[in-house]
């Protein structure tokens, strides 16, 4: 146990802190959250920011040279040194995203090199943007159920079916998307993962508003929908490899501890200022009791994560401590926002900012978007689920035998 | 950056752990508790070889000179088995508070005795750690010491207490003195020696260089290795959980393949992963970064027991009624 940097961290800090202090006016004012809440092409200064990012190093890091990326070897430390550097100075980092933090890392371990060739290095610089084709309308948690269906014809593949919660369909211009290709294998072994134009023929959108109030998610419509052959990642009827390796990242993208501590900064912040007869927030005991409650749980998972990130670079491989993140991050998160609406009082109940607290009006809507995150990605119940047979070696349920009920 | 364990201290933590689970069973620890007895003395004079009353103590006065840190990865291996023997104040505030507030002369009498296991000593600062209730302030006159030191920790078989006053002195008086009354009382936890000291005209020897500024780091690094403790049993309460699901059927089912059961035991192992990084944390602070150390060890010690006390709960719902009865052990 030694926190501090040893000589080549220490060096690397800083190289991060001269970047900061030189480029940080280019850094765009605009937040990735407003991104997340209401999905929208990135504007330029944002992808400029994003290129310069990945051609610094503090970005995709570990891409590989010939893909765009810097080529940097896989070093967890260096990449907590960037977040907690960026994060000091309140700077925005690298764009997070279905594509950037699910496909891109998905591509590079399963695709061919024409495919990384293609979509590696203008994804991570933010020009194209990805949509995942996962859940259907009946294949939610049980995700290898999926029917949406491929056939064969010549060198094609004529897709037939419906996906939905698709997050920024109506924006992508690619999608990843799991179909069934050979439906007479069994349910895991049929399936390919395939990756095409939003704007082929015979796909339609439609927006699903949330309670949000912003339509992040959509279902999508395939017919006849024809994809060359080519477009499958990882081999044909090794969709579900492949998937579960995007999955795996999502659900690291889903719960970082920094999210958390932005939010608990962001709360300090609103109970130091923000006052009631006078008398500052932060001075009221079962106020203060329910934000140092809080603020227990947020270092727990930020030095857990510090804790799993040391024993990664010692070569542990993932385990129990990683399959806890995605459910806990995602309820704390959660418990966050709440906590944030129920210090506001009486404006709590107002939906879009907040007259008096401008900055701070997105809680209401963040309250509803994290709610939606612990269901996405795996909803908290098949967490559970995970972290009990997987991590625990408890039992899996016994299938259900047909026609038994 | 590196933070998780070394080599070295692995391997203090595995002889601990097989230390423990060879010596301490739900029988001794039942034994020790309905004995009313003050501790396990067979276990305590295997703890004394072994090094676990010096571990704080530097190596000039007989013990082995390791940090906090050691000291909490010890203290989780304890909690985990439950050992009836004292420690929090014997073994960790007593020999802190002597190194840092004792003279020369205090230090070379009594901190060899601790480290070889030969002398217990009771700590009180509940006046500090806690406040005080209706008539117990200390009054210290003409070197003897009068009023009521309540909740004085680990007083099994004590030889002599410290005792802290609200201003921040410290006193070191002896378990003999005729002036001195103990009231016992049956604490929840069995495993733990609780009582109140009724002072009249005690002989008390001050610790000179007392300040609250000391005493309030001691009482965090009592803070850390209580929650170390509850870690390491909220672990073994999981895992005891965890076998039962696997073993009892029902429904001609094990029942850890019932969701039902099986979320329980996740929210366990989810709730308790993190902590160990918290109170490894607040126990690296102690030793390294003295600015942190209050509040780490007050986040550790407050989140570590609404832990403890929801695991100790779903643990004992997992065991259904067995879990209730005195025969699983759990409440211990």
């Amino acid at each position: 146990m030694d926190l501090n940097d040893q000589e080549e961290h220490k060096t690397f800090r800083e190289e991060v802190r001269s970047f900061l202090k030189e480029f940080r006016h280019l850094a765009p004012k605009e937040t990735a959250m407003s991104y997340r809440l209401s999905p929208k092409p990135y504007s330029q200064e944002v992808k400029d920011w994003q290129a310069l990012l990945v051609e610094k190093g503090y970005a995709c890091r570990t891409v590989p040279k010939a893909y765009g990326g810097c080529g940097a070897d896989q070093d967890i430390l260096k990449n907590q040194i960037i977040a907690d550097e960026f994060f000091k100075k309140d700077i925005p980092q690298g764009l997070i995203g279905q594509g950037i933090s699910m496909f891109i890392p998905t591509l590079l371990e399963h695709g061919s090199d024409d495919q990384k060739e293609k979509w590696v290095k203008p994804t991570i610089n933010g020009e194209i943007i990805w949509c995942q084709g996962y859940s259907e309308p009946n294949s939610g948690s049980d995700l290898a159920s999926l029917q949406t269906s491929a056939v064969e014809d010549g060198d094609d593949f004529i897709i037939n079916g419906q996906k939905i919660w698709t997050s920024s369909a109506h924006i992508a211009p690619m999608i990843f998307c799991l179909v069934r290709t050979e439906p007479e294998s069994s349910k895991y072994k049929g399936i390919s993962y395939l990756i095409f134009p939003m704007n082929t023929a015979g796909i339609e959108i439609r927006p699903l508003q949330t309670m949000t109030g912003h339509p992040s998610f959509n279902e999508v419509f395939f017919i006849d929908v024809r994809v060359p052959k080519s477009s499958v990642v990882g081999g044909r009827g090794n969709g579900w490899k492949v998937a579960n390796s995007t999955l795996k990242h999502e659900r690291g993208m889903l719960s970082n501890a920094n999210g958390s501590l932005d939010r608990l900064n962001r709360i300090k912040t609103l109970l130091l200022h923000e006052k009631i007869d006078g008398i500052p927030l932060i001075k009221k005991p079962v106020i203060r009791d329910g934000f140092i409650r809080l603020q227990a749980r947020v270092q727990s998972m930020r030095l857990h994560e510090m804790r799993l990130a040391s024993e990664a670079s010692k070569g542990a491989g993932p385990g129990l401590g990683h399959m806890i993140c995605k459910l806990m991050g995602c309820e704390l998160n959660h418990e966050l926002d709440a906590f944030a609406i129920d210090v506001f009082g009486e404006m709590g109940v107002l939906h879009d900012g907040v007259p008096s607290m401008q900055s701070d009006g997105i809680w209401q809507q963040l309250y509803m978007y994290d709610l939606g995150l612990i269901i996405g990605g795996g909803t908290a119940q098949i967490q559970k689920n995970i972290i009990a047979e997987r991590g625990l070696g408890l039992p899996r349920e016994p299938l259900a035998v047909k026609g038994a009920l | 950056m590196d933070f998780s364990t070394s080599e070295e201290q692995n391997l203090i933590k595995e002889s601990f752990r097989t230390s423990f689970s060879g010596l301490v069973s739900l029988n001794s620890i039942r034994k020790t508790t309905e004995s009313k007895a003050p501790f396990d003395p067979i276990l305590w004079s295997d703890m004394s070889a072994m090094g676990l009353h010096g571990l704080l103590i530097s190596e000039r006065y007989g013990g082995s000179g390791l940090s906090l840190f050691e000291a909490a990865i010890v203290a989780e291996e304890l909690g985990r088995s439950m050992a009836p023997i004292p420690f929090v104040a014997t073994s960790i505030m007593a020999p802190l508070l002597l190194m840092s507030c004792g003279s020369e002369s205090q230090k070379k009498k009594w901190l060899p005795q601790i480290a070889s296991g030969n002398a217990r000593i009771g700590v009180a600062v509940s006046e500090i750690a806690g406040g005080t209730r209706g008539d117990e302030e200390l009054l210290y006159k003409d070197e003897k010491l009068s009023g009521k030191a309540s909740f004085t920790l680990d007083c099994g078989g004590a030889v002599a207490f410290i005792i802290a006053d609200k201003e921040g002195h410290l006193y070191i008086v002896e378990a003999g003195d005729a002036g001195l009354k103990r009231e016992a009382f049956p604490a929840v936890d069995g495993t733990r020696a609780v009582e109140h000291l009724v002072l009249q005209s005690v002989n008390a020897e001050p610790l000179e260089s007392a300040t609250r500024e000391l005493i309030d780091q001691v009482i965090s690094a009592g803070r850390i290795i209580l929650a170390a403790e509850s870690l390491g049993a909220s672990e073994a309460m999981l895992e005891q959980a965890v076998n039962y699901a696997g073993e009892r059927k029902q429904f001609d089912r094990v029942i850890g393949s019932f969701q039902a059961v099986k979320h329980m035991c996740a929210e366990m192992a989810a709730e308790i992963q993190p902590c160990r990084a918290l109170v490894w944390y607040a126990a690296y602070a102690f030793d390294h970064l003295k600015e942190e150390v209050a509040l780490s060890a007050c986040l550790a010690k407050s989140h570590m027991d609404e832990v403890s006390r929801f695991v100790a709960k779903t643990s004992t719902q997992v065991h259904g009624g067995m879990g209730y009865t005195d025969l699983q052990g759990l409440h211990f």
